[in-house]
């Protein structure tokens, strides 16, 4: 392989992490607001809002169902009005974010949900109020399998910034279409994928150590 | 009776919750009355499925009962705005079967949930903390985390929670169901003790009779969202024939002899000891004369008092049986059929 083909792949290994890194700071926070509430307006939930519930429900459903190729294409408006462009690593950040806040929500929701309803009882109990529930029971409690429900995600997003260099997003996916596969670069198309490889197993490693060393059980 | 009378540190009303489940109705309580005085231990014994839950539910403010009041410390919690039922719950502390404990923290850092709760400052939290598992005798694992600690320290360190915001009331939903024997009875003696040293009032809800035989200075009989007997256990004792008294007298061994008039006997207290040592002058029994043979006897504290059963048939001639039993009477005997034994179950 050339240098010219290594800077290349070099250079999209860092687009693409930088599109995952950036999806991920905004997905975290706001999937975990999401879940969040999905988890307290539901039925018998503290805050119990049904309508508020099946709304939200609703949203995150949709957001999950539409295939990301399409919602990348469907969102150009909104990326526009957003980053001002609908081309590079920035203008692929908005779909991912987008695709990546309901399927982190869900996690969320999911892993708060695994928490025993007797801890919650117990800081009940010393009279905690619903936000101290949260911060103190619920989202401790379930760290680890936070952390892991974000590996998971991470990987994922991973998967989706490849198919945002078909919109011109920039990164390995970019690079793998135009090179390796309009160009028959075969090389570059081999390099690409053992280097996604290989971030998938960093990720997932980091994620389990991370994950393990969270838990006290 | 004036409502904040200040020996009640626990008092339930008229306490109904009814459940709806579809179209139907559920009802969970039926019109509770309890009155724990301050100091006591007080048992709610009852089978799953007489509204235990639900009256504990009641008693801590996490479950609105339909009709009836709620008053701890005089203060009716029912009547409280959410934020102000927050600060109330902390005057009962719970003891959960579970345990209850957040795996994520330190058993320091658990004892120290409720005065975070309250926002306390970190210092002084550590410093409550620290002292509240010394008294726990668990002072020398406030760094270990629940999954290095065995069944029973786990529920010291749910004692010691309990106790961090210094409740009127702590609340024992079946502590010890979940423990073996042993280390149940050594839970069972922290909380004696806690109540002795410190005047702790503690209300044990539990499905287990040994607990409260041990443990209770008077106790009500939850059957079906009601309660159908309750007292001090001396006095329930003294009562043969009520549902209380039945669960708490010692089991007699089967058998014994049939044909003569076999009676049933109980003593409470003074008049138990007195009846066990057989040759005491004293023995009410031989003081009224009455000539009865012992078939069995068993013994044993009831509420910290001593309760003597005795199973007798008696000798003396026919014409003098009625007699003989009100002469036992006289003596305090309790004299009744012998029953078959109960089960909490069917009482």
């Amino acid at each position: 392989m050339s240098d010219e083909t290594v800077d290349l792949i070099w250079e999209a290994t860092l687009e693409t992490l930088r599109m995952v890194g950036v999806a991920m700071a905004i997905t975290i926070p706001l999937g975990l607001l999401v879940g969040v509430l999905l988890l307290l307006t539901a039925r018998g939930a503290p805050l119990q809002q049904p309508i508020v519930n099946r709304l939200l429900g609703l949203i995150v459903n949709v957001g999950r169902s539409v295939p990301f190729i399409i919602l990348l294409v469907a969102l150009i408006p909104f990326t526009r009005a957003v980053v001002g462009t609908t081309i590079g690593t920035t203008a692929a950040i908005v779909p991912l974010t987008v695709a990546t806040i309901p399927f982190f929500a869900r996690i969320v929701e999911s892993s708060l949900r695994e928490v025993p309803a007797g801890l919650v009882e117990a800081a009940q109990s010393a009279g905690a109020s619903d936000r101290q529930v949260v911060t103190k029971v619920l989202v401790p409690e379930a760290l680890p399998s936070l952390v892991a429900g974000a590996t998971i995600t991470t990987i994922g997003v991973l998967g989706y910034s490849a198919m945002a260099g078909a919109v011109g997003g920039g990164g390995l996916g970019d690079v793998a279409i135009r090179y390796g596969y309009q160009r028959y670069e075969t090389d570059v198309t081999i390099a690409t994928v053992v280097v996604l490889v290989v971030l998938v197993q960093l990720i997932q490693l980091v994620g389990d150590v991370l994950s393990r060393r969270l838990s006290h059980t | 009776m004036p409502t904040d009378s200040p020996d009640i540190a626990l008092r339930t009303t008229a306490l109904r919750k009814v459940f709806r489940r579809g179209s139907t109705d559920v009802v969970a309580l039926d019109g509770v009355d309890l009155a724990v005085a301050r100091g006591q231990v007080f048992g709610v014994l009852g089978t799953s499925g007489a509204g235990k839950s639900t009256l504990i539910r009641c008693l801590n403010g996490l479950e609105r009962p339909t009709t009836g009041a709620v008053e701890v410390d005089g203060v009716d919690i029912t009547a409280l705005s959410r934020s102000a039922l927050r600060a109330q719950r902390r005057r009962i502390g719970m003891v959960f079967q579970q345990f209850n404990l957040l795996n994520s923290r330190s058993a320091l850092q658990n004892v120290a949930l409720p005065l975070e709760i309250v926002g306390i400052s970190r210092k002084q939290r550590r410093e409550r903390a620290l002292k509240l598992l010394d008294l726990v005798g668990l002072s020398d694992h406030a760094d270990a985390h629940p999954a290095q600690l065995s069944g029973g320290q786990k529920q010291r360190v749910g004692i010691a929670r309990a106790l961090a915001a210094e409740p009127t009331v702590l609340l024992s939903d079946e502590a010890t169901s979940a423990l073996d024997e042993q280390t149940a009875g050594s839970v069972l003696d922290l909380l004696s003790d806690l109540n002795r040293r410190l005047g702790l009032t503690i209300v044990l809800v539990t499905h287990q009779l040994a607990v409260v035989k041990r443990m209770c200075d008077a106790a009500v009989l939850l059957r079906e969202g009601r309660v159908v007997d309750g007292g001090t256990l001396a006095d329930a004792a003294a009562r043969p024939a009520s549902p209380l008294g039945r669960l708490l007298l010692p089991a007699l061994p089967d058998g014994g002899e049939h044909g003569a008039e076999v009676l049933d006997l109980v003593f409470v207290g003074e008049q138990a000891r007195r009846v066990m040592a057989r040759d005491d002058a004293d023995d009410p029994l031989r003081a009224r004369g009455v000539a009865v043979e012992l078939l069995a006897a068993a013994y044993e504290p009831v509420g910290g008092e001593p309760v003597a059963r005795l199973r007798v048939a008696l000798r003396g001639p026919v014409e003098q049986r009625a007699a003989d039993r009100a002469a036992l009477t006289a003596a305090g005997a309790h004299p009744h059929e012998p029953e078959t034994e109960l089960e909490l179950e069917t009482a």
